[in-house]
């Protein structure tokens, strides 16, 4: 195996296993701080339950976002540094600015709201949540401005064989940036809302549940969050799709599966296979017009096939296989954007169903066996999505710079990427088996524990009122 | 050299500072929760010490690794390739200790003794391999004229850098007590401080042997001879006083002395690599130099730009954290019915 491959792999692993929690914790993090608002303006302690209960969950999922975060900063160097060094010097800067002014903020104000709920008011308290939400978005985007660069870079020069920053604000005007921004942060509301519903869902299928209304609220909050993510994420992976058009025509093309320029006006491909070492379609299910409204919001133009762009890409940028895994792309992309409009449908529907005057959903198992199950799509969709994005810019790590062959570290052994594959692959199932089951310990708890638990506290407390150090 | 790129090696070295005094508390912590504690209300008075601060300090870390990336991508690209499985292990280590946090607040009681060994010993790596790497660093690695380094194991492990690790170790430990110390109530209290002044006796071997090696494996006093010596008599002076300051209960004096000896270890480090900041083996004209291994001016402005803006905010906000949290964490008596 190469070094390149397990490079790869690598990489693939721990961002992929990150981003099952970082969308996580964004999202949940999000409906907390609005359930504790609720909380604050309405003074109802159903409110406080929900912020508990489901802060807990919000606070697994953070823990495992933020050591797997680490190995994110620190693999650039290890597994890419000969790419670390070519871009380094535009790469470094948002990387370093986010663990400036977002992973300080985030990490500080996350201790003060999990240990504060009985030392400051509860103004204060949410306003805690809420600065810990704005600075894991703020993350984001620092972290998607690295990224936009490396798919379509701005505000740069080469110098000495290395890519050198002129302009930092093109680094943050930079169109992809915010088209990635809006979807990711989008998609992250989506992830909270669903998650919060579909668990919901699964603890009102039980057959004892203690306190039903406790979860329909939830569902509802969590429902009403995820139409509303739902809506920005089919906006902005819109905008998103017809810049990229534009601005990497290849990873387009093959989201499309299309060899063949497409004819005027272009018809779109329902599910398709492709023979990728012939570079040919095998077979396929087509729709007409609709790929030109897609690509350019009307019925006709037409788009351009892999064949084409290859020979323009050799022209340019020298002979080479600019063909990326088009199976691969063509699937996450109908996986990500299929059950981007399921999560949509079933939040419209769902909040109808549950609508004061007839609330068929609670009555119906097979409707709350759907919500259940939907908890797992918005991981699919958030992984899909990424391997389209990353994928899709094959062979290069920066966009017509710089390939992914040159950029590994040529000084690292295949067997430490061995080893450290098999070791991160053992942590991640280890971590995320215990992960899960806590997620389980916690809804089989429910949410009256933790009010039990204060007042068995305030019973041990009761045993000991001699304890000197109380006074100190 | 240009005052940017001065500024910047010099703020690498602040980062690092400030995360070994800070976390470095949190990693002796750790250690004492398998090592110091009687009971499992112990284990849980001394991580609640920690609980609010220790993602933040870690922060650090991380603060620093990004600095390095966006001032000295050679050097970050040339030590972290070198120290791959190094750095992989200082990985796992904080990524099982992290996680031990909120999973032993978590699990079912008989699974929680677990993840108390998986925070100590998560805890103990990393320092450890820190000093192994620092020290191993300064005494030169086989780095070629691309600024590649392929060591072999005797570069990495060897009597100085294990000396190094060790004294990490030992620096880490000592901190975690005196902050325990300092932030706790009870039993607990009194056994940190004896633990501590029974270690201080070893740590002054420690600092004589890490002062003779670093006279013969290092290039330090022939070329910077006056700091060198300044900074590892600071050192022991920093251990002198936060040995007396433990035998007379000045706990707040203990912990700022502790802490400060991190600070002048990572500034004998500094100083003595500079105006290198990767030092070669092979020749010492693939030495990587302040001056040809950092990012252009432009960068380093913008860097130091938001530098200036952010930081004092954010030193302003952890420092207010800290006060929040001022009061001791209470000793809960074990009930006889559990």
């Amino acid at each position: 195996m190469s070094i390149v491959a397990l490079g790869r792999f690598q990489f693939a692993m721990t961002t992929i296993y990150h981003y099952f929690f970082v969308p996580f914790s964004i999202g949940t993090g999000l409906v907390v701080a609005i359930m504790e608002t609720m909380y604050v303006v309405t003074k109802k302690d159903e409110y406080l339950k929900m912020t508990k209960f489901w802060g807990n969950i919000f606070l697994l999922s953070f823990a495992v976002g933020v050591v797997t975060g680490i190995i994110q900063e620190f693999q650039f160097g290890m597994n890419w540094s000969a790419y670390s060094r070519f871009v380094g010097d535009i790469f470094g800067a948002p990387l370093a600015v986010e663990a400036l002014l977002a992973f300080f903020m985030e990490s500080t104000f996350l201790g003060l709201w999990i240990f504060t709920w009985k030392m400051v008011s509860p103004k204060l308290h949410v306003t805690f949540m809420w600065i810990v939400t704005l600075a894991s978005s703020l993350s984001a985007l620092w972290i998607l401005a690295a990224n936009s660069f490396m798919q379509h870079p701005t505000g740069y020069t080469i110098k000495n064989g290395h890519a050198v920053m002129t302009s930092f604000s093109a680094l943050l005007k930079n169109p992809q940036l915010w088209y990635e921004f809006g979807h990711v942060i989008a998609a992250a509301v989506v992830t909270g809302g669903i998650i919060i519903t579909g668990l919901s869902a699964f603890q009102l299928l039980k057959k004892k549940v203690g306190n039903p209304d406790f979860y329909k609220k939830s569902m509802h909050i969590g429902l009403l969050v995820a139409l509303f993510g739902s809506i920005a994420v089919l906006t902005a992976g819109d905008l998103q799709m017809k810049a990229l058009v534009k601005e990497q025509p290849m990873k387009f093309a093959a989201t499309e599966g299309l060899y063949k320029n497409s004819g005027d006006p272009a018809a779109w491909t329902l599910v398709a296979w492709a023979n990728e070492n012939g570079h040919k379609r095998v077979w396929g299910v087509e729709v007409p017009y609709v790929l030109s409204i897609l690509a350019y919001d009307e019925p006709s133009g037409s788009v351009k096939g892999m064949n084409a762009i290859n020979k323009q890409l050799v022209k340019e940028y020298g002979n080479r296989n600019y063909y990326p895994p088009v199976n691969v792309l063509f699937w996450s992309f109908r996986i990500m954007a299929g059950f981007g409009t399921l999560m949509l449908l079933i939040s419209l529907l769902g909040l109808f169903f549950t609508r004061k005057k007839n609330q068929l959903l609670y009555r119906q198992k097979w409707m709350l066996w759907i919500l259940g199950l939907c908890t797992f799509a918005p991981f699919l969709a958030n992984t899909t999505g990424w391997l389209v994005t990353e994928l899709g810019r094959y062979p290069w790590t920066v966009y017509g710079l710089f390939t992914i062959k040159q950029s590994i570290s040529p000084n690292v052994s295949v067997a430490s990427l061995l080893i450290s594959n098999t070791v991160y692959f053992l942590l991640f199932t280890g971590i995320g088996i215990t992960m899960i089951s806590l997620v389980v310990r916690e809804l089989k708890k429910g949410p009256d524990y933790e009010e039990k638990l204060d007042e068995e506290e305030k019973r041990a407390a009761k045993i000991d009122p001699f304890d000197k150090e109380a006074f100190e | 050299m240009s005052g940017l790129q001065l500024l910047w090696f010099i703020l690498i070295a602040v980062l690092f500072s400030g995360f070994f005094f800070l976390e470095g508390f949190d990693f002796g912590v750790g250690m004492a929760v398998q090592s110091l504690t009687h009971n499992e209300n112990e284990k849980d008075q001394i991580v609640a010490t920690i609980g609010p601060v220790w993602d933040g300090n870690e922060v650090w870390l991380i603060t620093a690794g990004g600095a390095l990336f966006a001032s000295y991508p050679f050097w970050y690209a040339t030590l972290f390739s070198g120290y791959y499985l190094i750095l992989f292990t200082i990985l796992a280590g904080l990524i099982i200790r992290g996680v031990s946090f909120e999973f032993r607040k978590n699990v079912p009681a008989k699974r929680k003794q677990f993840w108390n060994w998986t925070l100590s010993i998560g805890s103990l790596i990393v320092p450890f391999f820190f000093g192994v790497m620092f020290i191993s660093m300064i005494q030169g690695m086989p780095i070629d004229a691309n600024g590649n380094m392929s060591a072999t194991f005797g570069d990495y492990i060897n009597l100085f850098s294990i000396v190094g690790g060790v004294a990490m170790v030992l620096l880490s430990y000592l901190h975690g007590l005196n902050y325990i110390a300092l932030k706790t109530t009870g039993p607990i209290r009194d056994r940190a401080k004896n633990y501590a002044k029974f270690l201080y006796g070893i740590l002054y071997i420690g600092l004589v042997a890490f002062a003779v090696l670093m006279y013969f494996e290092t290039d330090f006093f022939r070329l910077h001879f006056a700091t060198t010596l300044t900074l590892l008599v600071l050192m022991v002076v920093l251990t002198v006083i936060a040995n007396v300051a433990v035998m007379k209960d000045a706990e707040i004096t203990t912990f700022v002395a502790s802490g400060s000896t991190f600070v002048a270890l990572v500034a004998l480090i500094f100083t003595g690599m500079f105006p290198r900041v990767m030092i070669s083996s092979i020749s010492s004209k693939y030495d990587l130099l302040i001056t040809n291994s950092s990012s252009s001016p432009y960068t380093l402005k913008i860097m130091s730009y938001t530098a200036i803006m952010f930081l004092p905010l954010v030193l302003a906000y952890i420092a207010w954290t800290y006060y929040i949290f001022r009061r001791r964490v209470k000793h809960a008596p074990v009930l006889e019915t559990k």
